[in-house]
């Protein structure tokens, strides 16, 4: 009986409704100085001279800074998460449009912006490559003549060539498609932001900043500022959402560090919404080639895939470092197949760097298109419903655990359920007879499923770390002596309600109310070690830890209970919230009273030193694989090309649901995410480098009325490796969502001959698409 | 931090004090009505006015009413006062058309008509109903007022006739009595809810019988001249109000447009929405007009 | 520029420059740091605050604009400590997640249904379409906002 989990309210809502949460830019601290970024306006520059003179001139302005001063400190620059460097602020180049130059400090964020003014660099313009297509030219500009490989990141493959090869060739039907997805990023509403405080006399360096990975950050600050890590604090407050742009480390924290460090003071840097639209990790931005191999009667057989991921100036994918295309290779999707291979090759390019974010699950979200656009466009070519086709190849429960083709070991699920419940409760059956009568009057809607498996909760010490930081996470929990308990847990949350979900967690193992558990979180000094929160991963690994260190105390209390009770351990049996004696279940102590009785001049048994008190670092033996069927209604009017969605259908399977009131919340969005990717979202240069999608009023977020009510059904195949059976949530909607709605466009124009038709589905794109000229969605329109 | 230059501010509770003060700081002073057009431009420091002169407590120029042949807006009316004025949509229903889709209801309650009308954006929504309405501006200065036609107070991209030292007080349109039967309209294509559009097209069509006695039809987006699609309007008069002569009358406003090639979409398919959208207003214009004179459409 | 504004109910005087935004008067001014910020082209609607009883988004406004007038903050929505209906709605219907967008959301949400009691969910949907939330895709926002107006939540979802 899982009686402290359900539709809790949320701790963290009092705070938030009231407008007292804590965001970064909400905090002063006295003495406190602002500092401005200049960014580079040209894409490729060689920096002849960077002048600060008129700025340290200004009145209000107390320091700035060159890549040649920071240089001097040894932190001009810094490594990314993945291993590879990146200027913070740039001495010999600039490598993108809104890269970091100058620095500078004043006594309030007006005159750091005035001062922005005064500061005059001498360019040379360079060719700048901008079409990731022609990275690997001859010829092609170079981005980074610090690294051996010209403009080439990685090469890297998975799966079986040969024996994929040897499907396809015995294939009756083989269906290929380039399609791009685009750069999109995730723009959460508050942007990010750092205020360091240095104390000089103690050497102590505290940073609060928005991170998602606070102690991942800490240990990074150690290795490039060269401060001991036992002197650095971060502290991550309130979060106005993550998404993924949280968890790298960006220059103006760097440079907000070096300018308390010389002038003593507090520096506060939070940036605008253009530069995080220009500079901070962008998402995506995957060419891929895809195929799909089958017999006539729909039996698919194989699936390959070429990519050419474009990674920016600087590789700043995060993701484990044996990963270098993430999970990509779980393109394989929710089907049966012979045999799959992949071969991802990462360029540079003169652009922010990133790749990794926007709840992608370490490139789910690319793989999870590729295969759910390539099944589509199979269905169309045998001339068969896509959810018949669907159905016909999915895995069936008695597969699980499944090892796929790459090595994914998938855990557990029941796949045709979920399908069949989304198509019943869509009325499929009627909607595919109302798009017929509305085909014969002229009227074009669309009908578009999405099936997928997410592979989330990273992960395995032994196959997944971060810069060689393992992707374990740890819990710390205490119980005081009157028995409400303090959980310190290593993610930190940007609203998905861990302050209330892992309270429930605690509680269901204790036999305590959630009110009776207090989650500390985002303060490395206070918290144990973790790699923070992304890839859903809070659920599947912090989570557990929580519970492995919920059930240490548990078995501690049997210990101090049976002392109690003056009989053996194994004479108590724990049921409905409280130790009791076998047999005789009216004799009974709860947590609160066996706490007391642990801190009380009790004789103790061995193996409790005076408290209730336990700690866990748990190693996921897997990851787990949450999935879900998703079905999108559009209309689609091809005199304009606009679209409108109509219906979202979601049924999702994340095991077990500590909270479904959040569960659904995190499905909600995910939704959204989908509409937005697939029919506005896009960050897009032209040909000269520049950003077109530096504002919100040109990188579009879906409103209120782009997002129809959402649909959502549930199934629950618990993980049989999580301690309590869940899977984590989320991502999974992000990830399984945009094949939904553009297989729903492409399925109304089905009609016009189009087949298929790249993101985002602008009224534009989608009219080129109708009129057969469609164009390269990456690229500005010129 | 995207935030404005210095500037000098000013107030005036008067439009005399108003000419006054642009006079006296031209040519670096701007008029601050509902800044929603301004300030954004000063946050990105797009423009760095000198002075602001802050108009809004000024009484007396926030109205929206018929004044015999004519329907009447103050300069200060906000949109969202434009939106919910019954008598504007008793008789134009193209001002609420557009209205509805101009920006988002939260900056419609600030923005005012005579700063949307004096920014003079080529993607602004109300200069194309205006035109279509063939109405006309009353402009204040120092020398008194004059009245502007609404399809000659756009000189270019954000370029209007208002002088340095001139202020737009009032939009008027007139309203036509008698045995006539008008209708209007307006569409608008954008990538999302509360965008700029990438195209979107204005019509009022007046009808005696099945005739069309007079046409404006307005243009936002495409380079149409003084945001009019003229040689359709010429088309169309003393036509039949049939769905072939719209159609017709769709391709001539397409073929006499400019669009420009941008992030909202290439020229190509900007051309064929003035076609598609010019079409679908001139049919609601027509159904609306015949329905309201209770004809059967 | 001296200025003078009363915010939830309380008189201020500052002298301010002209230039400096409605927004960062309230939060870096009076320390009222319920409104946020998160764009700088007047989208996001997270600055969105009462001016006169009207929803304006406030990174568009200067403060000099509100001299002499009245602003309202989610910091003045609740009465002695009594949380406004609306935003128990919002606790109630998990219409807020990370939390950023909602003072806005939740002074947009009082002001339609003191003019608007009984609102569709269509409606409710128009008046928040100026302002973005990333986090719930709107649907629990809309939930809010129609328990708030009364309605328990069974009637079948907040479709437009």
């Amino acid at each position: 009986m899982n009686h402290a989990y359900g539709p809790v309210p949320r701790k963290e809502d009092a705070r938030l409704l009231r407008g007292q949460g804590t965001f970064i830019d909400d905090i002063a601290l006295p003495g406190m100085l602002h500092g401005a970024i200049l960014r580079s306006p040209l894409a490729h520059a060689r920096i002849v001279s960077v002048d600060v003179s008129a700025a340290l001139a200004h009145p209000m302005v107390v320091a700035a800074f060159t890549g040649a001063d920071l240089a001097e400190r040894g932190m001009a620059w810094m490594p990314t998460v993945f291993g590879d460097v990146q200027a913070v602020l740039a001495t010999d180049k600039v490598r993108f449009q809104g890269q970091e130059v100058a620095f500078v400090v004043a006594t309030d964020r007006y005159a750091a912006r005035d001062a922005l003014e005064l500061i005059a660099v001498d360019y040379e313009p360079l060719p700048p490559l901008i079409d990731a297509l022609t990275a690997l030219d001859p010829g092609a500009p170079v981005v980074r003549e610090d690294l051996p490989g010209g403009n080439r990141v990685f090469d890297w493959s998975a799966g079986d060539k040969a024996a994929t090869d040897a499907a396809f060739a015995a294939a009756d039907v083989v269906v290929g498609c380039d399609m791009i997805y685009p750069r999109s990023h995730p723009a959460p509403l508050e942007t990010c932001g750092a205020i360091a405080e240095y104390d000089t006399t103690g050497g102590r360096l505290t940073l609060h900043a928005t991170s998602q990975a606070p102690h991942a950050h800490r240990t990074m600050y150690a290795a490039i500022t060269g401060l001991p890590e036992h002197k650095i604090r971060v502290v991550s407050p309130d979060l106005g959402g993550g998404f993924g742009a949280k968890v790298p480390i960006y220059p103006g924290y760097l440079c907000a560090i070096a300018a308390a460090m010389v002038t003593g003071r507090p520096v506060k840097w939070v940036e605008d919404r253009s530069e995080s639209l220009m500079s901070t990790t962008f998402a995506r931005d995957y060419h891929m080639h895809g195929e799909i191999a089958a017999t006539a009667d729909g039996t698919i057989l194989a699936l390959r895939a070429r990519v050419l991921a474009d990674h920016g100036a600087f590789n700043a994918a995060a993701q484990p470092s044996k990963f270098p295309a993430g999970f990509f290779h779980i393109f394989t999707g929710s089907y049966q197949l012979r045999a799959a291979h992949c071969e991802v090759t990462g360029v540079f390019t003169n652009k922010a760097p990133g790749g990794v974010a926007y709840s992608c699950s370490f490139r789910i979200t690319e793989a999870v298109y590729l295969v759910e656009r390539l099944t589509d466009m199979l269905a169309r070519e045998l001339g068969m419903d896509p959810a018949e086709l669907r159905m016909r190849n999915l895995l069936r429960p008695e597969q699980f655990p499944y090892t796929g083709p790459t090595g994914w070991e998938y855990d557990s699920g029941d796949y045709p359920r979920a399908l069949r419940l989304a198509l019943d409760m869509a009325g499929y059956d009627e909607l595919r007879r109302e798009q017929a009568e509305r085909r014969a009057r002229g009227e074009y809607m669309g009908i578009g499923l999405s099936f997928f498996t997410e592979g989330v909760g990273a992960g395995p010490r032994g196959q997944m770390d971060i810069l060689g930081l393992a992707m374990t996470d740890g819990a710390d929990l205490r119980v005081h002596p009157t028995g409400k308990a303090v959980l310190a847990v290593s993610v930190q949350t940007q609203g998905q309600g861990h302050e209330t979900t892992f309270a429930q967690l605690v509680a269901h193992e204790l036999g305590l109310s959630p009110d009776d558990v207090d989650v500390v979180h985002g303060d490395t000094d206070r918290t144990p070690f973790g790699l923070g929160t992304y890839g859903s991963r809070s659920t599947p690994v912090s989570g557990a830890a929580a519970v492995v260190a919920a059930r240490r105390v548990r078995e501690r209390a049997r210990l101090v209970a049976a002392a109690m009770f003056e009989v053996a351990p194994d004479d108590l049996e724990w049921l409905d919230g409280k130790w009791r004696v076998r047999g005789d279940p009216d004799q009974a102590f709860g947590i609160a009273e066996i706490a007391k009785a642990a801190h009380s001049p009790l004789e103790l048994p061995a193996g409790v030193e005076g408290h209730l008190d336990a700690s866990a670092v748990y190693n996921p033996p897997n990851l787990t694989f949450p999935f879900g069927a998703y079905i999108c209604v559009t209309d689609v009017d091809p005199g304009t090309g606009e679209v409108t969605v109509r219906r979202f259908i979601a049924v999702d399977d994340c095991g077990v649901r500590i909270n479904p009131m959040i569960v659904e919340g995190q499905v909600h969005r995910g939704l959204a995410d989908g509409i937005g990717i697939a029919l506005m979202q896009a960050i897009v240069f032209d040909d000269t480098g520049n950003c077109l999608a530096g504002s919100f009023m040109d990188y579009l977020l879906p409103t209120s009325l782009e997002c129809p009510s959402p649909e959502l059904g549930e199934t629950v195949t618990p993980s049989p490796h999580h301690p309590v059976g869940a899977k984590g949530i989320g991502e999974s909607a992000t990830v399984g969502s945009p094949a939904a709605v553009v297989n729903s466009v492409v399925d109304a124009l089905a009609p016009f001959g189009v087949v298929h038709a790249d993101m985002p589905l602008t009224p534009a794109n989608v009219w080129r698409a109708i009129q057969g000229r469609p164009v390269r969605t990456d690229l500005a329109i010129s | 931090m995207q935030v404005p230059a210095q500037v000098e501010y000013e107030k005036a509770t008067s439009v005399e004090q108003a000419l006054a003060l642009l006079a006296r700081y031209a040519p670096g002073a701007r008029v601050l009505a509902g800044g929603h057009s301004l300030i954004p431009m000063m946050k990105l420091r797009l423009v760095q006015p000198e002075v602001l002169v802050d108009i809004n407590a000024i009484t007396g120029l926030r109205y929206i009413e018929a004044a015999g042949a004519e329907l009447r807006i103050g300069a200060l009316a906000r949109h969202a006062d434009l939106l919910a004025a019954p008598v504007a949509g008793e008789h134009f229903t193209i001002l609420h058309d557009a209205e509805r889709v101009i920006a988002d209801p939260v900056v419609r309650n600030w923005g005012t008509i005579g700063g949307s009308l004096c920014q003079a954006d080529p993607s602004e929504d109300l200069s194309a109903a205006f035109a279509a309405l063939k109405g006309s501006m009353i402009i204040h200065g120092p020398d008194g007022s004059r009245e502007v036609s609404a399809r000659a107070f756009h000189t270019g991209p954000y370029q209007t006739v208002v002088g340095p030292a001139e202020m737009l007080t009032e939009i008027r349109l007139p309203i036509r009595p008698g045995r006539l039967t008008g209708g209007s309209a307006y569409m608008k294509v954008a990538r999302r809810a509360g965008d700029w559009p990438i195209g979107a097209a204005g019509a009022a069509v007046w009808l005696a019988g099945d005739v069309i006695s007079d046409v404006g039809i307005g243009l936002t987006a495409v380079g149409a001249t003084h945001f009019v699609a003229a040689e359709a309007e010429e088309f169309l008069r003393g036509r039949p109000a049939d769905e072939p002569t719209l159609a017709r009358a769709g391709e001539i406003a397409a073929e006499h447009c400019r669009p420009a090639s941008d992030q909202r979409g290439p020229a190509d398919y900007k051309r064929h929405l003035v076609q598609e959208l010019t079409t679908r207003v001139l049919r609601t214009a027509v159904r609306r007009g015949r329905e309201a004179r209770g004809l059967a459409s | 520029m001296k200025i003078s504004v009363t915010v939830n109910g309380t008189d201020h005087q500052r002298d301010v420059e002209p230039r400096l935004l409605l927004i960062h008067f309230l939060r870096d001014e009076l320390r009222l740091t319920g409104a946020h910020w998160g764009c700088d082209t007047s989208n996001c609607g997270a600055c969105v605050v009462w001016l006169d009883e009207t929803p304006v988004k406030s990174c568009t406004v200067l403060a000099v604009m509100a001299d002499g007038h009245r602003v309202t903050t989610i910091e003045g929505l609740a009465r002695g400590g009594v949380l406004d209906p609306v935003q128990d709605a919002f606790a109630a219907c998990h219409g807020l997640q990370c939390g950023f967008c909602t003072p806005g959301m939740i002074m947009t949400a009082r002001w339609l249904l003191d003019h608007n009691p009984d609102p569709s969910a269509a409606e409710i949907r128009e008046a928040i379409s100026g302002q973005v939330c990333r986090c719930t895709g709107y649907e629990n926002i809309v939930r809010s906002v129609l328990r708030a107006a009364g309605h328990d939540g069974n009637d079948g979802g907040a479709s437009g």
